[in-house]
């Protein structure tokens, strides 16, 4: 069992250089790495807990996607029958328990109206899977009910855009190195390495920046308007900034043009007030709406409406017609250019609130290495010592066992591209005490061995057979506990899991498989006495 | 050169003698933990409660009353200010606030410009806010991760070796796991996400020592077949002594360092480690080996129960050669 043939020295070996080779570049400055090869630039992340930054949570409120899917299905479905060639006269529709319910005026239209509106149930797939489910009760009312699988559709599509915009946005604020996930069904996780201050990110991406024009409805009374009775066909919408004093202004429900048809943003200033403004600039079918809409409502005014609320409400001087236009509010610059990201990189599908927020600063991070790498340091050493203390040359093989085991869990951590964490330094120093278990199994296994006087080579070999049982048994139990913990666990205990894992397989691999090439080298010398 | 040797060769301690009295002690102690957390609670850090946690650094050592005064006018419900490390390091904590989702992280952008407002010296080392939502989900993964990581590793040692050992193996978990929310409870340190890592890590810690010490019974077992089953046992912890303490010790070494010269960030991870070290050496001897003799281990039950509940599981009996490895 120790004659160790030459292939297995040859593999041990390669597999040790290579492990620690992949070491170095994660201990060498950005500016050496730069000019190594391509495959040797992998290093092991920093975690934002060591590097500092900000770490953010999104979350995305389904009830919203699913509530936005039934008000567009209801304008759908209006439009569908209220077509001039054969238009199906209907009642009210309600929308109570995510449900859209209304009832056909003439009940002979009962099947033909369930005809029209049944293809605009399916599904974009090909599975023919349905996003509603259409139902006609006590004769004459059509119930159309939005499917679990439609809905999660939504979300999913929903999610994917979402997901793009936020890359955009951030991107465009000119941050290093974002990493953007999602996370679950409806999250999504976004580190920015080195921003100490989330705050304008947060807003960035607070913001759904869904812009529409619409026009003021001039005829609303003031009074109704304060009791929140809008004139028909048009809505209330907050105006924080109104000038007439009312925080809430009346416009059509009618849109004139929306930001989807917007071709690019930029912070300007107003020619003759110098303000911050936003310009936009409207693709071709956006730019017609315009001018169509500016030309018929020469002096009136029109509402500049960003997420629900109104930002200004100026008057039509005259038909806009470049397809360009200005937004206006009480914008600084800094708002003004912000607003400019968002409506560049489009609208998000569907609002973003913030549940988790964790932001490190950069000296709190750094002075986490520097005190974890110390304490790292020294535990390490007085290991070291204490091991050859103990068990002399079978001490010393441990230990260099123990170096390379380092060395490889970094090399590992890199290939892997793995991030190291603050609880993954701890996961680290355990690694390092644990690992060195492994090696007082084998080292006391062979002083007992030794006490019933076999020989030399009878002594080592019996000890690491009847050793590796116990190790086997109890590194197994550790896999499962880090494999559970990867699992289940979240941030802190997902990266003490990652380094746990690699540090079980690579100690296991420098202290059984390492040390007793070197005991079998030492065999070789055949030595007379044995001190252990 | 002489080698250093923390055991003496031949030492036979009578460990088992001892175990009715550590028994009771164990399971007073258990007791005592559980009322502990019942009565005292656990301080749960905003990982599993929700709210803010902020490190902020002055450049002079920080008037806490003053300091008081600027977070109470901002924030609803009481605010835990604490000095920690330096004097002029500060941790303030505030519960989670009415409202929805975002009401965290919008209440902690005030308590931020607040502070700020009032010490422009200020420097937020680090600030945690975690919504009502985020929380609730974090301690329900990390108690399932417990939960699971227990059961899965008692079934591991159940096929590895007899079901005695995993029940053995199960109740010194449950030992570790509820001393050390006890001490918790005790000492009112928080409670966070890296606790539950430490958690994990001395579970395994523990399974590692009783793991070692239960090689040792099996092989005992099928080697003495005559020798009565306490005796075995004593003998078995004996001939592990060694390992247990020199592994025990350079655990020991390493969290102490850690716990000295490491940062402030993870002082109650290391804290709960090394007590945790103590607690599952303690049992692996005191809780596992003895419950062996209280659920019958040894020849006279494999027999008696062959073929029974426990098929499947590994027959380690007289009769049976381990299978080679």
């Amino acid at each position: 069992m120790l004659d160790f043939p030459r292939w297995k020295i040859w593999l041990v070996t390669l597999t040790t250089v290579i492990g620690c080779l992949f070491a170095v570049p994660s201990f060498l400055p950005d500016r050496v790495v730069a000019q190594l090869p391509g495959f040797m630039q992998a290093r092991v992340n920093l975690g934002l807990d060591l590097s500092g930054g900000s770490h953010i949570l999104l979350e995305a409120s389904t009830q919203d996607v699913a509530a936005q899917r039934i008000q567009n299905m209801e304008e759908m479905i209006r439009t569908e029958l209220r077509r001039s060639d054969a238009r199906i006269a209907i009642g009210e529709m309600s929308t109570r328990n995510n449900q859209l319910s209304f009832m056909v005026r003439n009940a002979s239209q009962v099947d033909a109206a369930v005809e029209r509106i049944r293809p605009l149930t399916q599904g974009a797939g090909l599975t023919g899977q349905r996003d509603f489910n259409v139902e006609v009760r006590d004769g004459n009312t059509i119930v159309v009910t939005p499917t679990e699988a439609g809905v999660a559709n939504a979300i999913e599509s929903a999610m994917q855009v979402a997901t793009e915009v936020i890359r955009k946005r951030i991107d465009e604020m000119g941050t290093r190195e974002p990493t953007i996930i999602r996370q679950g069904s409806n999250r999504i996780v976004v580190q920015v390495p080195g921003l100490q201050d989330p705050a304008a990110l947060k807003d960035l991406l607070g913001q759904t920046a869904k812009l529409e024009f619409k026009l003021v409805d001039t005829t609303a009374n003031p009074a109704d308007l304060a009791r929140g009775i809008a004139p028909i066909g048009s809505e209330i919408l907050p105006y924080p900034e109104n000038p007439l004093g009312q925080p809430v202004i009346a416009v059509k429900r009618q849109v004139m043009v929306s930001g989807d048809e917007l071709i690019d943003a930029q912070q300007a200033y107003d020619p003759q007030t110098n303000a911050p403004v936003v310009s936009i600039r409207f693709n071709g079918s956006g730019a017609n709406k315009f001018a169509r809409a500016t030309q018929q409502n020469v002096n009136k005014p029109f509402a500049m409406i960003l997420d629900g609320s109104v930002l200004s409400a100026p008057n039509i001087n005259e038909p806009i017609l470049g397809g360009s236009a200005q937004i206006s509010g009480n914008f600084t610059v800094a708002s003004a250019n912000q607003l400019a990201i968002s409506l560049r990189s489009g609208k998000l599908p569907v609002k973003l609130t913030v549940v988790e927020e964790r932001t490190v600063g950069p000296d709190l991070g750094a002075d986490s290495i520097r005190k974890g790498v110390l304490a790292g340091v020294i535990a390490t050493v007085a290991v070291l010592v204490l091991m050859v203390a103990v068990y002399g040359r079978f001490g010393v093989y441990a230990n260099l066992a123990l170096v390379f085991n380092i060395l490889m869990i970094v090399g590992v951590m890199a290939i892997f591209n793995a991030t190291l964490t603050l609880p993954g330094i701890a996961g680290f120093v355990l690694t390092i005490g644990a690992a060195v278990d492994a090696n007082v199994l084998i080292n006391e296994r062979i002083r007992e061995e030794q006490r019933r006087g076999r020989s030399i080579i009878q002594t080592i070999e019996t000890g690491y057979k009847e050793a590796q049982r116990a190790i086997f048994d109890a590194n197994t139990t550790n896999v499962i506990a880090a494999a559970l913990m990867f699992y289940f666990g979240s941030g802190p205990i997902k990266g003490f899991a990652v380094v746990l894992t690699i540090g079980i397989v690579t100690s296991v691999f420098t202290a059984v498989t390492v040390t007793r090439m070197f005991a079998s080298f030492w065999l070789r010398s055949r030595p007379a006495t044995l001190n252990i | 050169m002489r080698l250093l040797k923390f055991v003496p060769d031949n030492t036979n301690l009578h460990f088992l003698k001892w175990r009715k009295i550590a028994m009771a002690i164990s399971i007073l102690s258990i007791i005592a933990s559980v009322a502990l957390v019942a009565t005292r609670g656990l301080n749960l850090g905003v990982d599993f409660v929700g709210g803010q946690m902020m490190r902020v650094t002055f450049s002079q050592p920080a008037d806490l009353d003053a300091l008081r005064g600027t977070v109470g006018a901002v924030v609803e419900g009481e605010a835990n200010i604490q000095q920690f490390g330096a004097p002029n390091e500060v941790s303030i904590r505030t519960p989670l606030p009415e409202g929805g989702d975002d009401a965290a992280t919008q209440a902690a952008d005030r308590l931020k410009a607040a502070i700020l407002k009032a010490h422009p010296d200020a420097v937020f080392g680090s600030v945690d806010t975690v919504s009502g939502k985020v929380s609730g989900e974090l301690f329900s993964t990390g108690v399932w991760a417990m939960f699971f990581a227990m059961i899965a590793i008692s079934i591991y040692i159940w096929f590895r070796f007899e079901w005695q050992f995993g029940m053995g193996a199960l109740f010194a978990l449950f030992h570790d796991v509820a001393l050390t929310f006890g001490l918790f409870a005790l000492t009112q340190m928080e409670f966070n996400l890296n606790i539950v890592a430490a958690l994990l890590t001395i579970i395994g810690y523990s399974l590692n020592d009783t793991i070692v010490i239960y090689d040792r019974i099996r092989e005992n077992l099928r080697k003495y077949r005559k020798m009565g089953l306490i005796e075995l046992l004593d003998l078995s912890i004996n001939e592990t002594l060694a390992r247990t303490i020199m592994t025990s010790l350079t655990m020991i070494i390493t969290l102490v360092v850690l716990l000295l010269l490491g940062p402030e960030v993870i002082f109650g991870f290391t804290a709960a480690m090394l007590f945790g070290i103590f607690v599952g050496t303690y049992s692996s001897v005191y809780m596992s080996a003895p419950i062996l003799v209280w659920t019958k281990v040894g020849s006279e039950s494999f027999v008696a129960k062959a073929g029974g509940p426990v098929a499947g599981a590994e027959r380690v009996s007289v009769n049976e050669q381990l299978p080679p490895r």
